[in-house]
């Protein structure tokens, strides 16, 4: 007859904690922070199709390090979440606060319930009228939550990337500063005998939630664009900051009960990806 | 009720289920009530219930299409809205409009809406255009028991195909029928009572290449003649200031044209039917 060992409660969570801490910590990271003109999501991240960083809805973005297939299922509860929510109320009665409660729970029952824990932290970031106004969300493993005003570093060496964000942060810092700063901590940490690595475009997913923007603000910069941004930083405002400057404001969103008025079409995709095709194709003037 | 986005609990497992990218299959599982077409509905002819929505036209252009909608809607011989609006951004590149029982029709045009959006984030990608046009025909589909009690809603789905080879031909139309028969359309296509009227003035005034310009002030003055002759189509309402709405898809996305731009179109097709000023 197999005998049954006792292991005390304290135990238990202990393996567990040690258990998700390990996978987290063996995954790139993941830099989330907030500057002038909105939120800034950088990962680093080689892949173009895997994204670790993703729109949630108008204002609220979402980044990730862990376990890909464990975060990917609660990303995609959170789009589900949000959508219901606007759908069946109105798209102003979304809001990240809600969204971090549903990921708190929800990782809070799976780590004490099951016996895995999932290995993952995540980000839930939503853009406000001035960046005093952004509500970053840090959830982990176990379900806590935290809001930490400005900036939120996560996945391997996340203590080293924050004390580098925390020299270095401020709510002023224009788009190409806040790159800056973000591409430098997550480059702080992983070299050879310490030393600093220097990241490339390539190697980065960069995303923003843009402040000024009405309807869905979330906007992936890459490719060219974010190439320039990255290596550019002291040449000529890169496409992606002259699209920050239009003089839209949240107060523009229009305030219907019915379907919405007006959709934006992604500006993000100045880049190879599908929706530009046409648009190098046909250098038509638009209807006045 | 849906439990999940109004309870602090966990998540539902509906909620992390993996495998749908379609919000329409997630509300069938999560909150079914909150679906168009599955409410039971009282025996007997429900026509004359809710407001109707009546004439949208769409044509297609040079480097896109134009879809526009007259402002009004009726119920019987009243008028219910002078200003209603029945033209939207479906997405990014698309649009819509719907005739029929107007409730009905925009709350499809919003599930609509939030479908494609939908998709978008979960897959990191569009639908293209005939992708989004069966969606739609889906959704006429579920509506069929409705419709056949008087509530029928038929849409019209216009945009830019960002996949077309030809800029000439990348405005491309839809149209539906009842039972969600899909249909595309070649030049341009009328939906509504006042449909009639506005293809006959449509099929001698369209040319095929024609700028979206023209395409706009061809869609206005088809409006115009549905309006002539159809009691339920509005026609511009100049002292109040009410006029077509008029959107355009191109490669650059969709645009409502200003009011301004669409009264002064107006006023110059009324200008120029005035003969005994």
């Amino acid at each position: 007859m197999a005998m049954q060992f006792y292991a005390s409660p304290e135990q238990i969570m202990r393996d567990r904690s040690e258990y998700a801490r390990k996978g987290i910590s063996r995954g790139r990271s993941v830099v989330v922070l907030t500057y002038e003109g909105g939120v800034l999501f950088v990962a680093e991240n080689p892949s173009t199709a895997l994204h670790k960083v993703s729109e949630i809805y108008d204002r609220i973005g979402f980044a990730a390090v862990g376990r890909y297939n464990e975060f990917e299922n609660l990303r995609a509860a959170g789009v589900r979440m949000a959508d219901l929510r606007g759908y069946s109320y109105d798209r102003r009665d979304v809001n990240a606060r809600a969204l971090a409660n549903g990921y708190a729970q929800t990782l809070g029952a799976i780590f004490t319930e099951q016996s895995k824990p999932y290995e993952v932290e995540i980000c839930v970031a939503q853009v406000g009228a001035t960046p005093e106004g952004d509500e970053l969300y840090r959830l982990t493993y176990d379900g806590s939550v935290g809001d930490e005003p400005g900036f939120i570093a996560m996945g391997g060496s996340a203590e080293a990337i924050s004390t580098k964000l925390r020299q270095g942060h401020k709510h002023t810092a224009t788009l190409a500063e806040a790159l800056k700063l973000a591409t430098e901590a997550l480059g702080s940490v992983g070299g050879d005998g310490g030393k600093p690595r220097s990241l490339t475009a390539s190697q980065l997913e960069v995303a923003v939630l843009d402040r000024r923007r009405p309807g869905r603000t979330f906007r992936r910069i890459r490719g060219a664009a974010l190439a320039q941004l990255v290596a550019g930083q002291s040449g000529s405002a890169p496409e992606a900051e002259k699209e920050a400057d239009k003089p839209a404001t949240p107060a523009d969103t229009p305030m219907t009960a019915g379907p919405a008025t007006s959709i934006e079409p992604p500006l993000s995709e100045v880049d190879t990806q599908p929706p530009a095709a046409p648009k190098k194709r046909a250098p038509k003037p638009p209807a006045e | 009720m849906a439990t999940g986005f109004d309870s602090p609990g966990r998540l539902p497992a509906v909620f992390t289920t993996p495998g749908s990218s379609s919000f329409t299959e997630f509300l069938t599982a999560a909150a079914p009530e909150l679906l168009p077409g599955r409410r039971v509905l009282p025996a007997g002819d429900l026509s004359d219930v809710a407001p109707h929505a009546t004439t949208i036209v769409a044509i297609a252009a040079d480097g896109g299409v134009v879809m526009a909608g007259d402002r009004r809607a009726t119920m019987g011989n009243m008028i219910a809205s002078r200003d209603i609006e029945k033209v939207y951004p479906a997405d990014a590149y698309s649009l819509i409009g719907i005739a029929g029982t107007a409730g009905v029709g925009l709350e499809m045009i919003k599930l609509f809406q939030v479908e494609l959006e939908h998709y978008e984030k979960i897959e990191g990608t569009s639908l293209t255009l005939d992708g989004k046009a069966n969606r739609l025909a889906t959704m006429i589909r579920n509506n069929l028991g409705a419709a056949m009690q008087g509530l029928a809603v038929i849409p019209l789905f216009a945009g830019f195909d960002l996949d077309a080879a030809d800029l000439g031909r990348a405005g491309r139309i839809f149209s539906f029928d009842i039972a969600g028969g899909i249909y595309a359309e070649k030049e341009f296509h009328a939906i509504g009572s006042g449909s009639l009227f506005a293809k006959a003035a449509l099929k001698k005034r369209y040319t095929p290449g024609l700028s979206l310009e023209d395409a706009a002030v061809l869609a206005v003055e088809s409006l115009y003649d549905a309006a002539d002759d159809d009691t339920a189509t509005g026609g511009p309402d100049i002292a109040r200031g009410i006029f077509p709405i008029v959107m355009t898809a191109t490669a650059e996305g969709t645009t409502r044209l200003a009011d301004a731009e669409t009264a002064r179109i107006a006023g110059s097709i009324i200008a120029e039917r005035s003969h005994h000023a």
